[in-house]
C-alpha cells in the first residue's frame, strides 16, 4: 500500500523543481551521459520559449488556425439520458486536426525545435496518433520525420501508418520485445543519441526526462484551460468530476491541470486494465505498478520482483505501455487524482455506445474513459455534473473493433 | 590500494595499457557464463567488464540488447550475478571486475544492498548507464561507503565545463564513450580520439579507458596508444552468438571461439 500524505506545497500547480521532480521524488533525468546536454540544451531552450512572448503568440497562431482551437465542449444529452444519472460532458478534443489532442504538443515542440535549429525529428508513437501529429508538423515544416512504432502496433494501426507515410515520414517498425509503445520508446532513444548533432526527440507524452513531462503537460494544458472556462459558461459551476483516459498521461494532464486546485472537483484518470487487474494482461501502472526508473524518469512501472519491466497488455495501443507520467505518480500518491481502471471488454462496450447514442466514435483509448462514465454515471444524482475527455477519434481502430465483432472488413 | 588502482598501476609499470573484455552475465546460460568468466584472465584479460541483463537497454545496440534477453531467459538477477562473481574470486583474488547495466534492477534491489553485496562478492566498481552524475548522489553515497568505485562514463557530447562537473567525484577510471551512438554499430575515429583523450586527461588523474565502438586488434592497439585501456563488447558478443545452435544454446565451440578471439584482441595490447 501507497502512504498517502497532503501535499506539502502550497501550490499543486507549482510542479516539478528545478531539476524535474514532482513532489521531490518522482520524474528528473535519467539518461545516458551521451544525452544528459542534450536534455539540459533543451531544458534551457524551453525555459527561454515560456517567457517569450512571441512563441507564445506564434503558438497560438497554430493552435487557432491549425489545430483548430478552441475545441468544443459538448452535452452529450442522449448518452445522458440512456445512462440516467449524472449531466456528461465531452471535451472534443477528437476535432482537433489529425484527430486527437496530440496535436497540441506537438505544435508547441515543433516550434521549439525550430527555434533550436534542429532540422530531423524522431518519435515513437503507440496508436499512431503521435505519429501522424509529428508526421502532419514535418510535412508543414519541411521538417524530415522517423517515427518509430512497434511490430504490433503497426499491424493493429494501419491506417495510421499509411498516413505518417503518406505525410512523407519515414515510419521504423520495432520488432525487439513485444512491439509496442515501449519498444518504441527505446528505439527512438537510441536514434536520438546516435544523431544528436540534428535531431530533435519529440515524446509524445508527459514522460522521459525532465523537461519533457513538464513541458508536454503545459503544451495540453489547453484542453482543461478551456474546459474549465467552457462548463463555467455553460453551466455556471464547476464539473463534480473530470475524466480522462491514462497510458502515459498527456490528456489526462492536460485536462486536470486547470482544475489541480479546485477541491470540490474530483479527478478521475482511467488506465486500461486489459483482461483485468489480476490477469497479468494489463497495461495500469498504477494499479499494479511500483516505483522504478525507466526512459529517463521516476515513476510507477510494470516490473517483476527483479526490476525488469513486464510485458503489457491493453486493446489500446495508445495506452499499452507499462509506466506513466511522473506527475500522476506524485498526483496519486498525494491522493489528489483518483487512478482507476477499464477493461478491453468495457472499453469496447463503451466505444459502441458512444458512437450509437452520441455519433461520435471515440478512440479505444478515450472509450477507457467513457466506460467509466458507463460503469458510475448511472448510479450519480441528475444534477451532478461529469466532464470527459474525448481525446481521439476512433476511425484508426475499426479493424481491431471490427475483429472483435467478428465482422470482416 | 583498490584491485582497479593495483592493476593500472602494474600496467603502467610494465609500459602498456589494459584490455578489458565484457561478457553478459548468463548469457546463454550460467554455466557458459561462468566457465567463460573463469577462463578470460589467461586468455588476457587485464579487467573484466559483466553486464547485469536489463529488460529494456536502450544505450545499446542490438547485439547487446540479444545478449541481455539471453541471460534474462537463462534466469540472470542480481544475485546470480554476485554469486559468479563469488565463485569467480576463489581462484582470481586480483583481476579487477566491474559491473555495467541499468539503474531500475539496482533501485529494485535497494542502493545500499546493492553495494554491500557487491563488494562482499568481490566486484571492485560499477558503471549505471542511465544513472548521470545528476542524479547518481542516491548510489555513490553507498558505494563509497563500501569502497565499491562508481565508474563515470564521458562523451565527445560532453562539454568541458561539464567535463569537471562529471569527473570531480570519479574514482576507479574514466570511460571514455568513444562514439556517439548506442554500443556495437560503428567504430571510433583514431584522430577524434586523440583530441579527446588530453581534453579528458586535462581534468583527471585517474587511467583512462575507451569504449563502445572498439572491435578489432587494430582499434585496440590505437585505443591503448591514446589511452590507458581499450573495453571490447560487442565484437565478442557477436562471435559467441554466432556459435549458439538454432535455440540459441551453447555449442562446443562458444568457449574456444570467444576465447581465441579474446586472446588475439589481448596480444594487440601486449605488443
Amino acid at each position: 500500500m501507497v502512504k498517502r500524505t497532503q501535499p506539502e506545497v502550497h501550490s499543486l500547480r507549482q510542479q516539478p523543481d528545478e531539476r524535474g521532480y514532482f513532489g521531490g521524488r518522482y520524474g528528473g533525468c535519467f539518461v545516458a551521459e551521451t544525452l544528459m546536454p542534450l536534455v539540459q540544451e533543451l531544458a534551457a531552450a524551453y525555459k527561454a520559449a515560456k517567457a517569450d512572448p512571441s512563441f507564445q503568440s506564434e503558438l497560438a497562431y497554430y493552435l487557432k488556425d491549425y489545430v483548430g482551437r478552441p475545441s468544443p465542449l459538448w452535452f452529450a444529452r442522449r448518452l445522458t439520458e440512456r445512462l440516467g444519472g449524472a449531466r456528461l460532458y465531452l471535451k472534443r478534443e477528437e476535432l482537433n486536426h489529425t484527430g486527437s489532442h496530440k496535436l497540441n504538443n506537438v505544435m508547441g515542440q515543433i516550434l521549439l525545435a525550430r527555434r533550436m535549429g534542429r532540422t530531423r525529428i524522431v518519435a515513437e508513437t503507440g496508436a499512431g496518433q503521435h505519429g501522424v501529429a509529428t508526421a502532419t508538423v514535418c510535412a508543414l515544416f519541411g521538417l524530415k520525420c522517423v517515427i518509430y512504432m512497434g511490430a504490433t502496433d503497426v499491424e493493429r494501426q494501419k491506417p495510421n501508418v499509411f498516413r505518417m507515410r503518406l505525410l512523407g515520414a519515414e515510419v521504423v517498425s520495432v520488432t525487439a520485445g513485444k512491439g509496442t509503445l515501449k519498444d518504441a520508446m527505446n528505439e527512438a532513444m537510441r536514434d536520438w543519441v546516435a544523431n544528436v548533432e540534428n535531431t530533435y526527440m519529440l515524446i509524445g507524452t508527459v514522460a522521459g526526462p525532465h523537461p519533457y513531462p513538464v513541458m508536454v503537460r503545459d503544451f495540453q494544458s489547453v484542453i482543461g484551460i478551456e474546459a474549465r472556462d467552457q462548463i463555467l459558461e455553460t453551466e455556471g459551476r464547476l464539473p463534480d468530476s473530470v475524466v480522462a483516459a491514462i497510458g502515459g498521461g498527456s490528456n489526462a494532464i492536460g485536462m486536470f491541470y486547470a482544475f489541480l486546485e479546485d477541491s470540490s472537483v474530483q479527478l478521475v484518470g482511467v488506465e486500461a486494465a486489459g483482461h483485468g487487474l489480476e490477469s497479468g494482461k494489463t497495461a495500469a501502472s498504477i494499479g499494479r505498478g511500483r516505483s522504478g526508473v525507466l526512459h529517463g524518469n521516476r515513476t510507477y512501472l510494470l516490473q517483476d520482483d527483479e526490476g525488469q519491466i513486464e510485458d503489457t497488455h491493453s486493446i489500446s495501443a495508445g495506452l499499452d505501455y507499462p509506466g506513466i507520467g511522473p506527475e500522476h505518480a506524485w498526483l496519486h500518491d498525494i491522493g489528489r487524482v483518483e487512478y482507476v481502471s477499464a477493461t478491453d471488454e468495457e472499453a469496447l462496450e463503451a466505444f459502441q455506445l458512444c458512437t450509437q447514442m452520441e455519433g461520435i466514435i471515440p478512440a479505444l483509448e478515450s472509450a477507457h474513459a467513457v466506460a467509466y462514465a458507463v460503469r458510475t454515471a448511472p448510479h450519480l444524482s441528475k444534477d451532478k455534473i461529469m466532464l470527459l475527455n474525448l481525446s481521439g477519434r476512433g476511425d484508426k481502430d475499426i479493424f481491431t473493433v471490427a475483429r472483435y465483432l467478428g465482422v470482416e472488413l | 590500494m583498490s584491485r582497479i588502482a593495483a592493476r593500472f598501476q602494474a600496467l603502467a609499470a610494465q609500459g602498456r595499457g589494459a584490455f578489458i573484455p565484457y561478457l553478459e552475465a548468463f548469457d546463454p546460460d550460467r554455466a557458459t557464463s561462468q566457465a567463460l568468466l573463469e577462463a578470460m584472465p589467461a586468455s588476457g584479460a587485464d579487467l573484466i567488464e559483466i553486464g547485469m541483463p536489463f529488460s529494456d537497454p536502450a544505450a545499446d545496440g542490438p547485439i547487446i540488447q540479444a545478449a541481455a534477453l539471453r541471460g534474462l531467459r537463462a534466469g540472470a538477477t542480481l544475485a546470480g550475478v554476485f554469486e559468479m562473481v563469488g565463485y569467480f574470486r576463489k581462484n582470481d583474488t586480483t583481476t579487477p571486475i566491474i559491473l555495467m547495466g541499468y539503474v531500475n534492477p539496482i533501485e529494485t534491489y535497494g542502493y545500499e544492498r546493492f553495494c554491500r553485496d557487491a563488494v562482499v562478492a568481490g566486484v571492485d566498481g560499477v558503471i549505471v548507464v542511465d544513472l548521470p552524475s545528476e542524479e547518481s548522489e542516491i548510489l555513490r553515497v553507498p558505494a563509497v561507503h563500501y569502497g565499491l568505485d562508481v565508474i563515470r562514463l564521458v562523451t565527445p557530447t560532453t562539454t568541458d565545463t561539464r567535463l569537471a562537473y562529471v569527473l570531480e567525484q570519479a574514482s576507479g577510471f574514466v570511460y571514455y564513450v568513444s562514439v556517439v551512438g548506442v554500443t556495437g554499430t560503428h567504430s571510433a575515429d583514431s584522430q577524434d580520439l586523440q583530441k579527446a583523450i588530453p581534453r579528458v586527461r586535462a581534468v583527471t588523474s585517474l587511467p583512462i579507458v575507451i569504449g563502445f565502438g572498439v572491435r578489432t586488434p587494430q582499434h585496440v592497439t590505437e585505443a591503448v596508444r591514446i589511452a590507458d585501456g581499450a573495453v571490447v563488447a560487442s565484437a565478442l558478443l557477436a562471435t559467441l552468438a554466432e556459435t549458439l545452435d538454432h535455440n540459441g544454446q551453447a555449442t562446443e565451440r562458444t568457449l574456444p571461439a570467444v576465447l581465441e578471439q579474446m586472446k588475439a584482441l589481448a596480444r594487440a595490447v601486449q605488443s
